[in-house]
């Protein structure tokens, strides 16, 4: 295996495990569920992706053809993170997970559990600001 | 016609079933080609009766633009989202919006809605049951909330709605 080719394989899975660190990371800092939400949904879609694409080159460079696994993996990865994402917030919402002091308009989550529409006096409040 | 329905509820999806079976086990032999038509058969028989009738995709073109604008999207605020959990936290202003929705049909809204949990920055919570309203928690929301509103439905609802056409 040519020098480039390791390069830029090394190159790939360090962004990738950097990502996903940061992920990691910010899951741990983070105070709230929602805020917490961010940081692991975000990470995994890119560090994945850039640990998928250099697996990509790694197997073209060994056995010549692009192999079609990690396209699929990426495919499903997609599909399925907002779903997720979506289902943890929902949840929070349901429970009435403790939301962070200082986030605004924190009213709409009542309305949100109950899948009603904003309240028109705050739209109109909202207008005023 | 109607036998041939009544068997294939889902011709599109067969065919696809199909397809993704070959390329999970990387190999056109046939056996695996079998028992990829009799998944390709059964699922779709089994999952008919679920089905809720949707939009068709109108301009897939468009679609194909729209997935490449919201992969840079992805990468671009990945990176500032990186910053942000990375730097002092007190710099993180969280908050609640209520993104009013032109989309009349779940679909559509679902692609939304997914755009904009891919989308680092905002994570989609719930839908209003008049499916008029989305409500979305942003990670760092700018001093007037109407930005984020505005960029969300002219940058990714615009697209969509022309991509399925309503």
């Amino acid at each position: 295996m040519s020098f480039a080719v390791e390069l830029i394989i090394s190159v790939l899975l360090i962004i990738g495990g950097l990502f996903v660190l940061v992920g990691s990371i910010g899951l741990l800092r983070l105070q709230d569920i929602y805020v917490r939400l961010h940081a692991p949904t975000k990470a995994t879609t890119l560090g994945l992706g850039s640990v998928l694409i250099g697996s990509m080159v790694y197997m073209y460079h060994q056995q010549g053809f692009l192999s079609i696994n990690e396209l699929l993996i990426t495919l499903f990865l997609v599909i399925t993170a907002p779903v997720t994402a979506h289902i943890l917030a929902k949840a929070a919402m349901h429970s009435k997970a403790n939301i962070l002091e200082r986030t605004r308009n924190q009213h709409l989550v009542e309305n949100a559990r109950k899948q009603l529409p904003p309240e028109q006096n705050d739209q109109q409040g909202e207008k005023k600001d | 016609m109607n036998t041939l329905s009544r068997v294939f509820p889902m011709p599109v999806h067969s065919v696809m079933l199909l397809i993704v079976w070959l390329m999970i086990n990387s190999s056109i032999g046939f056996g695996h080609i079998l028992l990829g038509a009799i998944l390709g058969i059964a699922i779709p028989l089994l999952c008919a009766p679920l089905r809720v009738p949707q939009p068709a995709i109108k301009k897939p073109i468009k679609a194909l633009l729209y997935i490449l604008l919201v992969l840079k999207d992805i990468v671009v605020a990945n990176i500032q989202v990186a910053f942000l959990v990375m730097g002092p936290l007190r710099r993180i202003n969280p908050g609640f919006v209520a993104v009013p929705l032109d989309l009349p049909d779940e679909l559509p809204i679902t692609v939304l809605a997914s755009t904009v949990t891919m989308t680092p920055g905002t994570v989609s919570g719930e839908v209003s049951k008049d499916k008029k309203w989305l409500y979305v928690h942003v990670l760092d929301m700018p001093e007037n909330e109407q930005e984020v509103i505005d960029l969300i439905k002219q940058r990714y609802e615009s697209r969509v709605k022309e991509i399925f056409g309503c």
